[in-house]
């Protein structure tokens, strides 16, 4: 089987950001039909000082290898999926992100997380946000299963 | 196995494949009972019905569970308890018709979102001990058991010929049928049933089945365990996880059970229909992380399971080697934990159920058998896990490989290596001394380090070898001590001080001399010498935080009630003490690790809807843990001389082991027996020896007096009557029982305190009736 090799994750240009959190809201309608934003969105927007950061999953995939169950694969086109029919709402993907970018709502057991839709760089009054193609090498991070590590 | 993110479907064991004709082997089967019973919903952690199986009358029943029974008995092992009374006798022996094989599940089993929440607790009249063992184990079957609609399910009565249970979550379903061609040995009865009872062609699918079973050893020692299967969708095989102690296997196969297997349809991470899901999954994450960002600095779980504790134990001389002879070894390091990290696949979620993050299940996949029938072939090992290794160090085998062979043979034949470890390592010492020898062995030459030999043992024993030794030997090292004092082949007293048994059970792996309480933590227990009830090693002896006898009866009151609350529970006591906090040494008494109490409080009311706090937790644990002192008792057990230890477990037996640590005993001597140093110097060993062996004795004697009076038990070791009333255990045979023993007792002169009090020291109470005061 041929494996990916890229994978598009999100930029975010924090000279650019204004905190609208328009982003989040849009992603909210992507993953629970709703413009709340907030928990039920998978990117979120956190103010840092004077500036904003962005909170998102990169695509490492680290969560695949914590599944018990095989409900996080890498698609082909390189994205982190979850499937929430074969998850059995156990958060050790919640739990164990490295950058805590797996979401979890009070609205549903099953994590949900960015899939690279693109719908919150659409939603960007300020273009803060893009698409950006990379090596999926570049980002894996296999580390709590190395010994000492 | 490379770095991971590989797609489940592209794993690869290397293990060899096995083409097995199902269709033929399930055509041979013939059904003899069928239930169908209606499927419900599972509500606040309880299925709230039990399963009866009778195989003597080919019966098949529910039973409903009360609110009065939850309200005694919590759940879990505290269910099996009350339906062990309900259906034996106290002249039931293990392989009695009414003995009753319990596997039953407690209100968090089945639940994902918390590490540790996959556990059954099984328990019997045991062949080892003739009272009530417990074990827990993982694996899946206690999920999909209590999915597919019970708490737990009873085997009463024997099969005529060889039985496969199974129970059709996904149908409503309960049927007998005969199993006549399948393998017996675990790791193939296990992969076949998965296959043969899959309901559709997927790892998914094979994830949804899980089989209990023990293998052909369990036929003919007293060591059989119960291997629960769990499917590995990334490897691709039945793992296995194992319920030891005890023989549970030995009765299983007694029964005429090849297998039990569970299976389920699809099911969600609510499944245990918890009162507070949103709580469950907050905690959850949070343990979740704490394991993440600090499990690598702690214990390592994730990375090599219990084995990082082998370095510890022997750093601190706890370490058995060569039958308890000594903590420590030369040879140790050859068995680190990261000698095994380089045979460890890697990268695996390896929980024994869904969720767990700890992750201890360690397996090497690929694994070349070397020796028995099995030889040549590549297999998965599950483990080994730190009480494995302990076996290793204590039968003297130092080459990691022979310890994989070791577990991979006792896992499959179906033997506890705990006690089939002890008990060579027993073997061997006697054989050292003459005792045995290869004659008296059947051939076998059963010296320490002599790895082949342990297994050519194993072999015959599984093969139903009908040597004398072989016979007896695989029924423990009690039956072995009669037998070799029977025919007067060794001096009675090094026999009964050197074979590590209590009870009838072999001791787990931990070198207890240097600690008293840890010594109770062994003795005073329901079932016998296993550290699931107390290990108090490091806060005895290495902080020295309980010195008193005060103190030690403290701890040997709390923990042993803490850890049983997980039994009750259908938890995995990992995750309470193996990760803790990153400020736990700042809390009140962190080695009771407080905010995983809470946390356990919090999940126990998630689930339940209860409203309990964390004292209420430690009643429950003490109305199930007197119940079972109370049948150990009304079994004809359960008393001072039944918490006996051997000397092995207090001080040195031999003069090898004065001399090895003579510098300590030297101290011991003039520190806490008062002798100059002058007089130490001029004493014959022999001497020195007798001091330390009556003043450790007398240590146990007044620690178990201590324990006791802390437990409001009678100075016997008896729980009264109006201790089980106050806890709200009032069913009026119980109360009746203990009375007429405790009067028998006293007719005996039985209820006074064991220790010596000199002037200057005092029992724990002056007033010999102090219990009935309640």
């Amino acid at each position: 089987m041929d494996h990916p090799t890229t994978v598009k994750i999100l930029k975010f240009h924090a000279e650019k950001c204004k905190g609208c959190l328009e982003c989040e809201k849009a992603c909210s309608k992507v993953h629970f039909k709703t413009d709340e934003g907030g928990d039920k969105s998978a990117i979120r927007i956190h103010k840092a000082g004077k500036s904003y950061e962005m909170q998102v999953c990169n695509q490492c995939g680290l969560c695949i290898d914590m599944c018990p169950v095989g409900a996080l694969t890498r698609r082909k086109n390189g994205i982190v999926t979850l499937d929430k029919n074969t998850c059995i709402g156990c958060q050790a993907c919640v739990g164990f992100c490295p950058i805590d970018a797996m979401a979890k709502s009070d609205a549903r057991l099953e994590p949900f997380k960015c899939i690279s839709c693109g719908a919150c760089v659409r939603a960007c009054p300020e273009k803060a946000l893009e698409l950006v193609e990379v090596k999926i090498d570049g980002i894996k991070e296999i580390v709590y299963h190395k010994q000492g590590a | 196995m490379v770095d991971g993110q590989i797609p489940v479907e592209e794993y690869e064991t290397g293990n060899t494949k096995h083409k097995w004709n199902l269709k033929k082997i399930k055509s041979s089967h013939k059904v003899l009972a069928e239930y169908d019973y209606k499927k419900s919903e599972i509500k606040n952690g309880f299925a709230n019905r039990t399963l009866y199986i009778n195989l003597g009358t080919n019966q098949i029943k529910e039973k409903k569970i009360t609110e009065d029974m939850k309200k005694k008995f919590t759940g879990g092992r505290g269910f099996g308890l009350k339906l062990l009374w309900d259906s034996i006798k106290p002249t039931t022996h293990w392989d009695s018709e009414e003995n009753n094989l319990i596997i039953t599940t407690g209100p968090f089993c089945g639940i994902t979102q918390y590490p540790g929440c996959g556990k059954s607790l099984c328990l019997t009249i045991s062949p080892s001990t003739d009272i009530i063992c417990d074990s827990n184990v993982g694996g899946f079957f206690g999920p999909y058991l209590k999915f597919s609609g019970f708490d737990a399910v009873e085997i009463q009565g024997k099969a005529k010929e060889d039985v496969v249970i199974v129970i059709d979550g996904e149908k409503g379903k309960i049927s007998i049928e005969t199993a006549p061609l399948e393998e017996t040995d675990s790791h193939l009865v296990n992969e076949q049933l998965t296959h043969m009872y899959v309901s559709e062609d997927s790892e998914g699918s094979r994830q949804n089945v899980s089989v209990v079973s023990a293998g052909t050893a369990a036929e003919h020692s007293y060591w059989g365990c119960l291997n629960f299967s769990f499917w590995d969708i990334r490897r691709k095989v039945a793992r296995m996880k194992q319920a030891g102690r005890g023989g549970l296997g030995t009765v299983l196969r007694d029964k005429k059970i090849k297998a039990v297997v569970a299976k389920v349809e699809k099911f969600s991470g609510l499944q245990n229909n918890p009162a507070d899901p949103g709580s469950l999954a907050k905690l959850g994450t949070k343990i979740h992380r704490e394991i993440r960002d600090l499990d690598r600095y702690q214990c390592n779980m994730r990375t090599v399971g219990t084995g990082h504790l082998v370095e510890i134990m022997d750093e601190y001389d706890l370490l058995p080697t060569e039958n308890y002879r000594f903590g420590s070894f030369p040879k140790a390091s050859k068995i680190y934990s990261p000698n095994f990290y380089k045979l460890f696949t890697k990268v695996i979620p390896d929980g024994c159920w869904h969720g767990c993050t700890m992750a201890c299940a360690k397996t090497v996949d690929g694994f070349t058998v070397m020796t028995g029938p099995y030889k040549g072939q590549k297999v998965t090992v599950d483990g080994p896990e730190y009480e494995t290794l302990g076996c290793g160090a204590n039968m003297s085998l130092w080459d990691p490989l022979w310890i994989l062979e070791f577990n991979f043979y006792c896992d499959t034949y179906g033997l506890d290596t705990i006690s089939t470890g002890t008990a060579i390592a027993f073997y061997m010492e006697m054989y050292e001394y003459g005792i045995l020898n290869k004659e008296r062995c059947d051939g076998l030459e059963l010296c320490f380090g002599n790895a082949e030999a342990a297994l050519e043992f194993m072999h015959r024993i599984a093969r139903g070898d009908k040597g004398e030794f072989v016979g007896v030997a695989a029924k423990g090292i009690r039956r072995v001590k009669d037998w070799l004092i029977e025919k007067e082949w060794g001096d009675k007293q090094l026999i009964e001080d050197t074979g590590m048994e209590s009870k009838g059970l072999e001791y787990s792996e931990y070198v207890t001399k240097e600690s008293l309480a840890m010594q109770g933590g062994y003795g005073l227990t329901l079932k016998g010498p296993q550290h699931d009830e107390a290990w108090l090693i490091f806060m005895d002896m290495v902080n020295n935080a309980i010195p008193t006898f005060a103190d030690k009866a403290e701890a040997l009151h709390y923990f042993p009630m803490w850890r049983t609350w997980f039994g009750l529970n259908g938890l995995c006591k990992l995750p309470w003490n193996d990760v803790e906090p990153v400020n736990n040494a700042e809390a009140d008494d962190p080695s009771k690790v407080p905010e995983h109490v809470q946390n356990y409080v919090e999940l126990q009311n998630a689930i339940t809807g209860w409203n309990v706090n964390k004292e209420e937790l430690i009643l429950q644990s003490e109305r199930c843990y007197n119940w079972q002192r109370a049948m150990n008792v009304w079994m004809g057990r359960g008393r001072r001389k039944d918490d006996w230890i051997p000397y092995r477990s207090m001080g040195p037996v031999t003069k090898m082991e004065y001399v090895s640590r003579k510098e300590r005993y030297d101290k011991q001597l003039v520190e806490i027996l008062g002798l100059s140093e002058k007089e130490v110097e001029d004493m014959d060993i022999e001497k020195k020896m007798k001091l330390l062996y009556d003043y450790k004795q007398d240590q146990y004697q007044k620690l178990a007096d201590a324990v006791y009076y802390r437990r409001g038990w009678t100075p016997n070791g008896v729980p009264t009557p109006q201790k089980m009333k106050q806890l709200g255990m009032d069913e009026p045979k119980m109360l009746k029982m203990i009375q007429k023993k405790i009067d028998e007792d006293e007719k005996a002169g039985l209820n006074v305190w064991g220790g010596k009090y000199k002037r200057g020291e005092n029992p724990p109470s002056k007033d010999l009736d102090y219990w009935e005061k309640g």
